[in-house]
């Protein structure tokens, strides 16, 4: 092409110019459709995943007729949050605080344990060699893929043969066996740790303990926020297991003893109750309780969602 | 003696000595596994074939008894249907709408689409019981902030929503309000990894942003996507909660009693004391799991690299 011919099409306006950074900085590469596409879409999402969010947190505010009448995002009054709060807390005497209390214990001793357990376990997994390792390594994939309300049943039937049922030991036992916290620490170890290096302190007199105690370990630690986030996540909200397991009042974790609760009053069944003195428990009551069962997990999810991005993108679940 | 077995000796102590430190290492975890993974389907196994007489196991007595007990009654056809529709439902549909989300929110990374993954991250909290309790909040078409739709369908009562017809399509519903932000973040993850090299590739030979999300971007998180198959399908299959509180337990909806077959094997169990058969019967659904993950995995060679490795 030559020189002239080009020049008058292809110069355009220092203003046009401008207009085209300007629309390009705003619009990226995907065009104006693409653009308010993708917003309309995820907008969507937004109303799907925080509306119901909004309206639980607003929710305690609001009587019984407060929660009809009123628009359902709007706040009701100071005084229902009140009120509210101290049904909870006078439902059999504060139990929910007896609830809670057994959480944190089955959450923060099932961790342990399975961290004790799963982390030299995944980390020989990937530095030696050895009869039986193959094996044991399927098997880890198989356990891991089953979900854990799978195993519920057969639990109970085998619990049960021991005498553990309806004890802590029936809640935190089952939840050490972490299968998904050995396999992610096999990865982990596998791509990031050098066997050379290892060799190298062998040489130098070190032992197979000393080796994992202080070269292994301390580079965990990265892996340690993923595995205790998975481990919580999965523990805290653990309610078909416990709810086979557990009939004693005073041995539930927070999601049983919420269903009890709510399946004792009338609370969102209007004319039902069955635990004396509770028929002043109300919608607001539940989510009030509900909320208090699931602010703690919010929490921890608000700190642990770059860990599961990293843990992603690390390939700590590769293909 | 010759010196040659002395020289042998001492290699072969290292190399057991090795083996007896890795088993150590090991140990632990295995004893648990015994104990709670395979121990209870071992002894699950040994309960579906045993007959229960004064609630004792009598082992090896029943034969195939349990099975056809469990296999033959009137609801097992009616719940097995029922977690199908579920599947075929909620499988392809959790698993397409979270990639979208995601391949969505990595067209333009940035403060935008970091809150708004924080936003669909939070609900993952919402789980179990204190779900349902919103679940049943939100279908509620005089209290929830999604009433207006609900009442412009046709629907002004809970009762009037909540009909057995639509509880795959509600489950679902439910379930992606809770589950999506995990996944959400894990593919988000994914896409992270993948080199800016290829996508600055892609740009300079004219791709734009949707074109690379659908050509680029999307063929490389297929192993999350096949990962996230497997996790979502063996999960659902054992739907429980949310039929057993909406059903039985909390509000008595129009909802029949034993609506999935894990809440029929549960019935087995503790309304008729039949452990037999709710063995045998938890025994099928582990088998429906496990198949369909192990068929995935072959046909995808999914996880080949690793235990290989």
């Amino acid at each position: 092409m030559s020189l002239e011919k080009s020049v008058p099409y292809d110069t355009p306006s220092i203003a046009q110019q401008r207009r085209k950074a300007i629309s390009r900085r705003i619009l990226g590469d995907m065009g104006p459709i693409g653009y308010f596409v993708r917003l309309a879409i995820l907008l969507v999402f937004v109303l799907y995943f925080g509306l119901p969010l909004l309206w639980l947190l607003l929710a305690p505010s609001k009587d019984q007729t407060a929660i009809i009448t009123l628009k359902p995002l709007a706040f009701g009054n100071w005084a229902t949050v009140l009120k509210s709060w101290s049904n909870v807390n006078e439902y059999v005497h504060g139990e929910i605080w007896v609830w809670f209390k057994n959480s944190v214990f089955y959450v923060v001793s099932s961790l342990a344990i399975s961290l004790a357990i799963g982390i030299p376990a995944g980390y020989i997994l990937a530095v030696a060699r050895f009869p039986g390792r193959k094996l044991l390594l399927w098997l880890t994939l198989i356990t891991m893929l089953l979900p854990p309300s799978a195993m519920v049943l057969p639990l109970f039937l085998e619990l049960n043969l021991v005498h553990l049922i309806n004890t802590v030991w029936s809640v935190i036992l089952p939840a050490c066996f972490f299968p998904f916290g050995v396999y992610l620490t096999y990865v982990y170890y596998s791509s990031s740790l050098p066997t050379d290096l290892l060799d190298a302190a062998r040489v130098d007199g070190c032992s197979e303990f000393a080796l994992f105690r202080y070269i292994a370990l301390p580079l965990a630690k990265p892996l340690l926020g993923l595995l205790a986030f998975i481990s919580f996540n999965a523990n805290w909200n653990n309610f078909f297991g416990p709810y086979v397991m557990l009939s004693n009042n005073k041995l539930f974790n927070m999601p049983v003893g919420l269903q009890t609760m709510i399946a004792g009053t009338s609370a969102i069944r209007p004319g039902f109750n069955t635990t004396p003195g509770m028929l002043k428990f109300q919608q607001a009551d539940a989510a009030l309780a509900g909320l208090i069962m699931i602010v703690p997990v919010v929490i921890v999810f608000l700190f642990a969602q770059r860990y599961v991005i990293a843990g992603a993108f690390t390939g700590s679940v590769k293909g | 003696m010759t010196s040659l077995p002395i020289k042998a000796a001492p290699r072969m102590n290292r190399k057991w000595r090795r083996n007896l430190n890795a088993y150590l290492f090991v140990l632990p975890y295995l004893l648990f596994m015994l104990a709670f993974g395979l121990g209870p389907g071992i002894y699950a196994i040994l309960i579906s074939f045993a007959d229960f007489k004064f609630g004792v196991p009598d082992y090896f007595s029943a034969g195939f008894k349990n099975y056809v007990t469990a296999f033959t009654d009137y609801r097992f056809v009616f719940t097995m249907t029922n977690i199908a529709e579920f599947l075929v439902i909620s499988v392809p549909l959790g698993i397409a709408l979270v990639v979208l989300i995601a391949l969505l929110l990595h067209m333009r990374p940035g403060r935008f689409a970091s809150t708004l993954r924080t936003l669909f991250f939070i609900p993952g909290a919402v789980t179990g019981p204190a779900l349902l309790l919103l679940a049943i909040f939100m279908f509620s078409p005089q209290m929830s902030p999604f009433g207006f739709i609900q009442r412009a369908m046709g629907y002004d009562s809970f009762d009037a929503l909540i009909a057995p017809e639509r509880l795959p399509v509600i489950f679902t519903v439910i379930g992606f309000f809770s589950g999506a932000g995990l996944w959400i973040a894990i593919h988000f993850g994914a896409l992270e990894g993948i080199s800016n090299e290829v996508l600055e590739a892609a740009k300079i030979d004219g791709c734009n942003a949707w074109q690379q999300a659908l050509y680029i971007k999307f063929p490389l998180i297929r192993p999350y996507i096949i990962y996230q198959f497997i996790l979502i399908f063996a999960g659902n299959v054992q739907l429980f909660v949310e039929p057993q509180l909406l059903g039985t337990t909390w509000i008595m909806a129009n909802v029949p009693q034993q609506w999935s077959p894990n809440q029929l094997a549960y019935s087995f169990a503790f309304d008729l004391g039949n452990f037999g058969a709710a063995a045998a019967l938890s025994l099928l659904m582990l088998a429906v799991g496990l198949g369909a993950a192990y068929l995935v995995i072959r046909w995808t060679g999914f996880f080949d690299i690793d235990v290989s490795a």
